[in-house]
């Protein structure tokens, strides 16, 4: 078993390398090259699931090249996981798989070397979640990019991919080398790579200021890769330009991997030195809430789909960070669960993007009014997706956020709940505003402004054959999708993610057994332990949520002649006044803000901890 | 953002970032008091268990060799990246060099560049090779050799010979070396997990002197392959870079 | 002179960010990516140095004198090798950037808004 930890890293990486050596071989059979593709994924697939049911007992750890341990001192690299990480990864893989079998159809002619990107990709996911060594979640993590930024830039001949992939290429790598300044500067001070080794370190003295300053470098760079406000500018940009199989994981799973880094570097390395719980816990909490709500604004104003969708993304990581903000277990655990119902749910919508694109070439909301009713099943999926969006019972999506505002109202946060309904209406409203108006045509005909009119020409060159009917192999995927998402919704796992949650909210077991090879039975979080299941008030507020985004949906569909709507959507006034004097698409707009950020942050912090 | 109110920006968040982070790095030992344990348990394990007398080669590709498997593969990735952003679209053609050439207007390279360039390929190709097999024992290795290697390439295009650089390494088989480089690296240590020992395990025999060239075991090994890949990666990124800007033209003109 | 590779650290990365901030020339701001990359080189090898130490090869000294880290090397290894395969891949897309849109100004390439 312990093998498969190395070998769900490995193969991706030896099929990519084989694909590439044998290109000449396969120039002409693209079946065979999609068939590898996708069973390479699904058995990484197969393999991250074996490990996740195999640590439900205890965390399993596997030293490289047989280094262990020496008397505390870790001389190698170790993977370390427990469920929750092996679960992550096994998200990852799945929704690789899903995008694999969706590009079956959907690129008639693919560029050489798609499938070699996407393997990588799903290496460096892998590699990040599974390890326990602070150097190599580096080296993944720079993996994970390189695969990603070239992915985006995936058609060169129009200015949004190039513009798109630049800034995320340059944002993320400047957040990257800062988190290694980071490291640096802690193995400056402990000697040490190995998370557990440096926790265990840095406990043992109250926090001092180098501790603090290396805590907010190694974030940094995973802040900006969460897309957290203000390091989110690259997001809708990217998103905007990658080709839809591709947004489907970086919504669905590269975002998600960032706040898991988040939370792996707080509670393996920095949780105990720093201290401070409830103070660190409200600027983990400020940062999320005011994420969830600039995300939600902005995705509700806007009429390109894949954008509005990208700033779902943004409100929902988010939220995703005030769960895990809130220090407790099962604030944690809602927000696994919330990952995975999201993860479900946001492949679904831009997978049926995808389709709608590929038969009607484009992604223009006001363009497509009324023009997709023909496309049944897709609009069916799409629609569902939406509700499951907006945390409609039993869609996963109303489990995780149900637990974060239970753990929220238990710690006195009374206004986390309102504030995340109405993140979610204004979410959930904008998709099923969409969903109303393109596939059934709902809602007066748009004459406003067509602000987004030229990002409609923008895709039409990544599909091109046959128009006619949808493929099945585009359809399977989200319809699976979709029916995971309710299932995880239905199934009754709240005590069994609570505690795996709790094991991995426990520094000392976590050093107890990597560096001494101990196996903890009962591990402890600094918080108590909450009740996790289908709670009646859970239920509630899922409803409320659904409700009020359809109503929205249905005030936006209908009352667009509304002077106060319609005055929001032009160009120079009001909120879009405002955000143009903020940002106005340019890299170096992005990097002044993450500066500026950071520096804040870092104040913050080091008033916090003195 | 206006540019000026983005300056004002900048270096406000500057000077606050910079201060914090020499608040920070004031808290270090200071330069020349490492203290940490990490080096001299290395130190005092490397050469008597691998075999090696170059202790940084013995910890980039023993110790920490995973580290550089995932390296290793993000050079990888970056010119397989590289491929698909400068690839010829379908509107585009790639033009024989032939045809390139009588269009171009640039001057002939000078007579001085080319002998120089020319002399030292051979040369070049024997330092790199040197670099690249004897990891074990100098401030070498595979990534050194590799990156010298795909210099003494280089050398010919810069003499003014793109033809014959072409020749000398068509897309098929760089690519096919640099997959083989990589595969390898990663192959080896999956040959131990079939041994049943952990992925990377030095299974080979160490040999007898240590810093030999035929000890070290699969550092040497690993270290070939690596100069195999980052030749190859090298060779391609510059090959490609000069396809898209000096052979492929839009349209059929 | 305890402190001072640090200072040097910290410049260098202001230096590099500021150059990225005010740049209107995308091969410029790659560049200067780079020199936000090299302050990490600076600051890894400054942290493991060793005073009065040699470096760790032992050919020609015996075995246990003592060495610098040898581990911030590696690391710094590794390090240029992942700056130099990303640089690569963003002056691919400058390039291909330069080809389409006859610019290389981050503001002209600038489409989408925020």
């Amino acid at each position: 078993m312990d093998q498969l930890f190395a070998l769900s890293v490995v193969v991706p990486l030896l099929v990519a390398a084989a694909l590439v050596g044998v290109k000449p071989l396969l120039s002409g059979r693209r079946r065979v090259l999609d068939a590898v593709a996708v069973l390479t994924a699904a058995s990484v697939t197969v393999m991250l699931l074996v490990i996740m049911a195999r640590t439900d007992g205890g965390d399993a750890v596997y030293w490289f090249a047989g280094f262990r341990p020496v008397r505390g001192i870790a001389i190698g690299i170790d993977f370390a996981a427990g469920p929750l990480s092996a679960g992550l990864a096994a998200l990852a893989a799945l929704l690789v798989t899903a995008s694999m079998i969706f590009s079956w159809r959907y690129f008639q002619q693919v560029a050489t070397f798609y499938h070699v990107l996407m393997l990588t990709f799903l290496a460096g996911m892998t590699g990040f979640c599974l390890t326990g060594d602070i150097f190599d979640l580096f080296v993944w993590f720079e993996l994970m990019g390189v695969s990603a930024y070239a992915l985006t830039a995936y058609r060169p001949e129009e200015r949004g991919p190039i513009q798109g992939a630049l800034n995320f290429a340059i944002t993320n790598s400047v957040g990257a080398y800062i988190s290694l300044s980071g490291i640096a500067l802690i193995y400056g001070r402990t000697g040490a790579l190995n998370m557990a080794q440096i926790g265990a370190y840095i406990s043992r003295h109250p926090p001092d200021r180098l501790v603090v300053v290396a805590f907010l470098l190694i974030i940094a760079g995973l802040l900006v890769k969460s897309a957290i406000v203000p390091f989110h500018f690259w997001l809708a940009d990217a998103h905007a330009v990658a080709p839809t199989p591709v947004c489907v994981l970086f919504s669905g799973v590269m975002v998600e991997l960032g706040l898991y880094g988040i939370a792996r570097v707080y509670w393996s390395m920095f949780g105990t030195a720093l201290g401070h719980r409830a103070a660190i816990s409200h600027v983990f909490l400020a940062l999320g809430v005011l994420t969830a709500v600039v995300g939600a604004l902005f995705c509700f104003r806007e009429r390109h789909i894949k954008r509005l969708l990208a700033f779902s993304t943004i409100s929902h990581a988010g939220m995703f960070l005030a769960g895990i903000g809130l220090l407790t277990p099962l604030g944690l655990a809602g927000a696994a669960v919330y990952v995975a119902g999201h993860a479900m749910v946001k492949g679904v919508l831009f997978l049926c993007t995808g389709i709608v694109l590929h038969r009607l070439g484009s992604v223009n909301e006001t363009l497509l009014h009324g023009r997709a009713r023909h496309l049944r099943i897709t609009g069916v999926l799409f629609t569902l997706a939406g509700l499951g969006l907006a945390d409609l019972p039993p869609f996963g999506t109303f489990l995780g956020k149900g637990w974060i505002e239970d753990t929220g109202e238990s710690h006195g946060m009374m206004w986390l709940t309102p504030v995340f309904i109405l993140c979610t209406i204004l979410a959930g409203g904008a998709v099923l505003r969409v969903a109303g108006g393109v596939f059934y045509g709902l809602g007066d005909p748009p004459a406003e402004e067509q602000r987004m009119a030229r990002g409609a020409n923008e895709e039409t060159s990544e599909t091109d054959a046959d128009r006619q009917r949808t493929p099945l192999t585009m359809l399977i995927p989200p319809t699976v999708l979709v029916a995971v998402a309710i299932a995880i919704g239905l199934t009754p796992l709240g005590p069994a993610v609570e505690a795996a949650a709790v094991r991995f909210q426990d520094q000392a077991a976590y050093n107890a057994t990597v560096l001494h090879g101990a196996h903890v039975a009962h591990p402890v979080s600094p918080f108590p332990v909450e009740a996790a299941g289908i709670t009646v008030p859970g239920v509630v507020r899922g409803l409320v949520s659904a409700v009020g985004a359809l109503l929205l949906a249905y005030l936006a569909l209908y009352r667009r002649r509304l002077p106060v709507l319609r005055r929001g959507y032009q160009p120079r006034v009001g909120l879009s006044a405002l955000a143009e004097g903020f940002q106005s698409g340019v890299i170096n707009d992005s990097v002044t803000w993450l500066v500026f950020g950071l520096a804040c942050l870092g104040g913050v912090l080091a008033l916090i901890i003195r | 953002m206006k540019p000026a109110h983005r300056r004002w920006l900048f270096l406000a968040g500057a000077a606050g970032l910079a201060a914090f982070y020499l608040w920070g790095l004031s808290g270090l030992p200071g330069f020349g008091n490492y203290p940490g344990p990490y080096g001299p348990a290395i130190l005092r394990i490397a050469v008597a268990q691998t075999h090696a007398t170059g202790v940084v080669s013995a910890v980039n590709f023993e110790y920490r060799g995973f580290d550089t498997v995932g390296e290793e593969f993000i050079l990888f990735t970056a010119a397989v990246g590289m491929a698909i952003v400068l690839r010829t679209l379908r509107r585009e053609r790639e033009r024989s060099p032939v045809d390139e050439a009588k269009d171009r207007d640039a001057p002939p390279t000078s007579e001085a560049v080319r002998t120089v360039a020319l002399l030292f390929t051979g040369p070049v190709v024997v330092v790199g090779w040197w670099l690249a097999s004897h990891a074990q024992t100098n401030p070498s290795g595979g990534f050194q050799g590799g990156v010298v290697l795909a210099t003494a390439f280089i050398l010919i295009y810069l003499a003014g010979e793109f033809l014959t650089f072409r020749g000398f390494s068509p897309a098929h088989i760089t690519d096919a070396v640099e997959a083989i480089g990589a595969g390898g690296f990663a192959a080896i240590g999956l040959a131990a997990v079939c041994l049943g020992l952990p992925y990377l395990y030095n299974f080979l025999p160490l040999g007898e002197t240590p810093g030999a060239v035929s000890s070290s075991g699969t550092i040497a090994l690993i270290s070939f392959f690596v100069g195999l890949e980052v030749a190859a990666a090298f060779i391609l990124i510059i090959s490609e870079m000069l396809e898209q800007t000096l052979l492929i033209r839009s349209g059929g003109d | 002179m305890q402190i001072f590779p640090f200072i040097v650290v910290v410049w260098i990365v202001g230096a590099g960010l500021y150059g990225i901030v005010t740049s209107r020339d995308l091969i410029h701001q790659i560049i200067c990516l780079i020199v936000v990359q090299s302050s990490t080189y600076v600051l890894l090898l400054g942290v493991g140095y060793v005073t009065g130490a040699v470096a760790p090869y032992f050919n020609d000294v015996p075995v246990h004198t003592p060495a610098v880290d040898p581990v911030v090397q590696a690391l710094a290894l590794t390090d240029v090798v992942v700056e130099a395969a990303v640089t690569a891949l963003l002056l691919a897309i400058a390039i291909q950037a330069h080809k389409r849109f006859g610019t290389l100004d981050p503001h002209d390439l600038a489409e989408f808004k925020g």
